[in-house]
């Protein structure tokens, strides 16, 4: 597999005659998906809207006929729309800058949708569900009894080596006895057109913001085809996430008091935590906003005097969440808050030592931990995983290296691995090296194709790899985002979706079936066919 | 309300007080200098003698050339109370307080940063100096008309104008302290040149007009001092700032700490005969009123904001 230049071809997609008014209505009216596509180049890898070039996927020919009569004019128009759009409504993230300064960027942003038939979505809804409902049931047994280990469905080794194991939570009985309120999973296609689940984030996973802003600003851009589509709405979560959070409230007959807190206009998902704040119409806050008093209540800073505090909805590491428990020096934190967390007086969304299940090698025995814990089998698969604390793995691994991706347990952020096709030998080796040495940090996987989306180069539509990262939440129930956040790596041949290094995003659309069967552009051919005959 | 958000917006309303006071004590003093003979004029130094940041000038300027002083005012990144940089702490003080205010004003205080530092070597030049903080001036007024026309009028509101006038009170002081200090030999008044500098005094506080409405006499030591201290209805007064900033606590619960720091400098300021005084004793009466103010902002701080963080205690 090639990681980098798999496009063979590299012409501008650039057709001649495909404004609204042009030669497709002059051959009678019959609206084929070609002139884009013709030179769309996306053999070799899944495209979600295109099976080859001028070859629209079933189901998506209305979309590619709609896209292709716009015109490759038209759609830059429309991206630049989109861009003056996000300026103007402030939608940002943060960079540090090699001056050692913030930055605040605008978003960078593709206007042509990622669709995903509403059939196909209904089922990965369903696995997101089965696979956060069995990780809650995982955490819980692991900071109570420990089931799974005595059953020896869990290695024990694991578990002691883990570094998100927080011991200050054995015995703690959350709300619901969840613990993992807010996930964030991300989602690949293969090129066999297989969705899998690439890593599940149960600490404080964030672009859910992002999703919201996508949406509204394809509203304003592209309109018509919205309307033709009828896209499930997203507008929801805001809502689902404050009743998440208030069905944790220890004071359940109050109206709650639920809080975000941030570290700070500095973190780079600042925008987030204030837009989530005041969609919720919830207080933003910073740790020294909130204090622990002597009754073991949170309390929050305010002008009339302290108020007291039901739900925190923390955007901060469980390090940074309480000196008093963690980190001594941290002062991003609420001294106590872990004290105040256990007696049942606050309540805290993800719960601290969530993140024990978001570790790479824990995430090889995810499909275990649903049997074991559901009885029944996974519904979106694993990518297929080599765990190298097993003897037969760890040699298939060592002899295999220059096809793998092998990644240790605890990182993220791509530090650490290695990519066997394209490293060099010595590099390979070294690696090998280091995986023999301790076999159980390290996993492998074989490097997958991702799929790809047309997106807007210049003036042409050319593929770009795409991740989803949905978001799914638990409380009293389970409710996931329609679709998620669909993230793009902007870079030809780029695998690397993240926002801070060169990475893009799009909306994401559900569709229902049947929806926006018929083009546009053909509907008003034979409305114009129509009135002619009236005429 | 949020004691971090009450903070922050008092900061705010103070930083963009102190960037607009500052404008007009530099305009004046330009005009100021035009006017007068070479040996006369005070020259630049009265103006960092009125920010108290001597220390700090000396350190990194030679000597108190027009050029070092007004770069130093204007747009000097190490000097909190420059213009710049007083406004680049307003707007990060907005950045977090963004659905607290008008978006217009967070789009003008925005766009007031970028046009004081990127405009800012038209600022430094003799010629462009004057339009520079003409600009300047109105811009901060516009964010104040902004928060008065279109601003919820609740809590964060009294705190956006505590911070307005105890800075404005503040800075009313401090010019008359230094700028009476380089002209009053107490018994020999009238010198040539004296009338003038009195009348740049309440230039600086764009009192000229208003004084000649209100006292209709002559420009002299005297009126001028009760003029700026103690005028119950112009609004750079002293007196009338900390009147104002009584309504505003009235307003605000738990305020009876910070009444009654109120109404011990409103009672000291009501129980002096200005005119009276000596030059030592106006200086003292200065240092006891400005004690006062600083008294009311601890007072505000113990009671509504958040307490300091660590770091900045060990500061």
């Amino acid at each position: 597999m090639r990681w980098a230049g798999c496009f063979r071809r590299r012409r501008r997609v650039v057709s001649a005659a495909c404004g609204l008014t042009g030669f497709h209505i002059e051959t009678g009216g019959r609206v084929s998906a070609q002139g884009t596509w013709d030179d769309y180049a996306c053999e070799g890898f899944y495209d979600e809207l295109m099976q080859g070039p001028g070859a629209p996927r079933s189901g998506c020919e209305a979309l590619a006929a709609d896209l292709d009569a716009l015109g490759p004019g038209e759609l830059a128009a429309r991206q630049q729309a989109a861009e003056a759009s996000i300026k103007e409504m402030g939608i940002t993230f943060t960079v540090y800058s090699e001056e050692g300064g913030m930055i605040d960027r605008t978003w960078p942003f593709d206007v042509i949708p990622r669709v995903i038939p509403e059939p196909e979505w209904r089922r990965v809804e369903a696995g997101l569900k089965q696979r956060v409902q069995a990780l809650n049931l995982f955490i819980d047994d692991l900071y109570h009894d420990q089931r799974i280990v005595a059953d020896k469905v869990f290695p024990k080794s694991v578990l002691e080596k883990s570094v998100n194991f927080r011991p200050q939570c054995v015995g703690v009985d959350p709300p619901l006895g969840i613990w993992a309120h807010i996930c964030g999973s991300d989602l690949v296609r293969d090129r066999d057109g297989t969705i899998y689940v690439l890593e599940d984030n149960l600490r404080v996973p964030s672009g859910v913001s992002y999703m919201l802003e996508n949406r509204l600003v394809t509203k304003r851009v592209l309109p018509e085809l919205f309307e033709h589509y009828a896209p499930l709405p997203v507008d929801d979560y805001p809502s689902q996430l404050f009743d998440t959070l208030a069905a944790l409230s220890p004071r359940p007959a109050e109206y709650p008091e639920v809080v975000v807190l941030t570290p700070g206009i500095y973190n780079s998902a600042y925008f987030e935590h204030a837009y989530l704040a005041q969609q919720m119409g919830a207080e933003l806050v910073e740790g020294r906003d909130l204090f622990v008093a002597d009754d073991d209540c949170c309390w929050m800073r305010t002008v009339d005097g302290p108020a007291r505090v039901d739900v925190i909805y923390r955007r901060i590491d469980d390090l940074f969440l309480d000196p008093e428990a963690f980190h001594p020096d941290s002062i991003l934190g609420v001294p106590g808050l872990l004290r105040a967390w256990k007696a049942g007086n606050v309540a805290l969304a993800n719960a601290p030592g969530a993140g024990v299940a978001d570790d790479k090698v824990v995430y090889a025995f995810v499909p275990e931990i649903i049997k074991y814990y559901l009885d029944q089998e996974p519904i979106i698969p694993n990518v297929p995983t080599y765990r190298c604390m097993e003897p037969e793995a760890l040699d298939y691994v060592v002899e295999h290296i220059a096809e793998l991706v092998v990644k240790p347990a605890n990182e993220s952020g791509g530090y650490g691995m290695i990519v066997g096709p394209a490293a060099t030998q010595a590099e390979r080796s070294k690696f090998v090296q280091l995986v023999k040495k301790d076999p159980r940090n390290y996993i492998a996987q074989p490097t997958l194709g991702i799929s790809t989306v047309p997106t807007i180069v210049k003036r042409a539509l050319e593929p770009r790899h795409v991740d989803l990262r949905p978001f799914i939440l638990s409380a009293d129930r389970q409710s996931v985002t329609m679709g998620g956040l669909t993230r793009v790596a902007l870079r030809k041949g780029s695998l690397v979706v993240n926002s801070s290094q060169g990475g893009g995003s799009k909306d994401t659309w559900i569709i229902p079936e049947g929806a926006g069967e018929q083009s546009q552009v053909e509907a008003q051919a034979q409305a114009q066919t129509q009135s002619q005959a009236q005429g | 309300m949020l004691s971090r958000v009450a903070e922050n917006l008092y900061w705010l309303a103070r930083y963009v007080e102190r960037a607009e006071d500052t404008a007009r004590i530099v305009t004046v003093n330009a005009n100021l200098l035009l006017d007068l003979p070479k040996g006369v004029a005070p020259g630049w130094r009265p103006l960092v003698d009125i920010t108290g940041a001597n220390a700090l000038f000396e350190e990194h300027y030679k000597d108190y050339g027009e050029r070092q002083v007004v770069r130093f005012l204007l747009g000097d990144e190490r000097h909190a109370g420059s213009i710049v940089t007083a406004l680049a702490a307003a707007r990060e003080n907005c950045r977090t307080i963004r659905d607290i205010v008008p978006r217009e004003f967070w789009e003008q205080i925005n766009g007031l940063h970028l046009f004081a530092a990127g405009e800012l070597q038209k600022g430094l030049a003799k010629t462009g100096r004057h339009a520079y903080l003409r600009e300047l001036v109105l811009r901060c007024q516009t964010l104040a008309g902004l928060l008065d026309g279109t601003m919820l009028h609740d809590q964060g509101f009294e705190f956006l104008r505590l911070g307005r006038y105890l800075e404005r009170a503040d800075m009313t002081t401090r010019i008359a302290d230094v700028q009476s200090a380089n002209l009053l030999p107490a018994a020999d008044e009238g010198r040539p040149y004296d009338n003038i500098q009195w009348v740049s005094v309440l230039k600086s506080m764009t009192a000229y007009q208003m004084y000649r409405r209100s006292e209709q006499i002559r420009v002299q030591r005297g009126p001028v001092l009760r003029f700026i201290f103690k005028h119950p209805s112009f609004p750079r007064s002293v007196r009338w700032c900390i009147e104002h900033a009584r309504i505003g606590l009235e307003r605000l619960p738990r305020n009876e700490a910070s009444l009654r720091e109120v109404g011990r400098t409103a009672r000291l300021l009501d129980g002096t005969d200005l005119p009276a005084l000596s030059q030592a004793e106006l200086h003292q009466f200065v240092d006891d009123v400005q004690l006062g103010i600083a008294a009311l902002h601890g007072e505000i701080a113990a009671t509504w904001f958040p307490p300091p963080l660590a770091m900045d205690a060990a500061a």
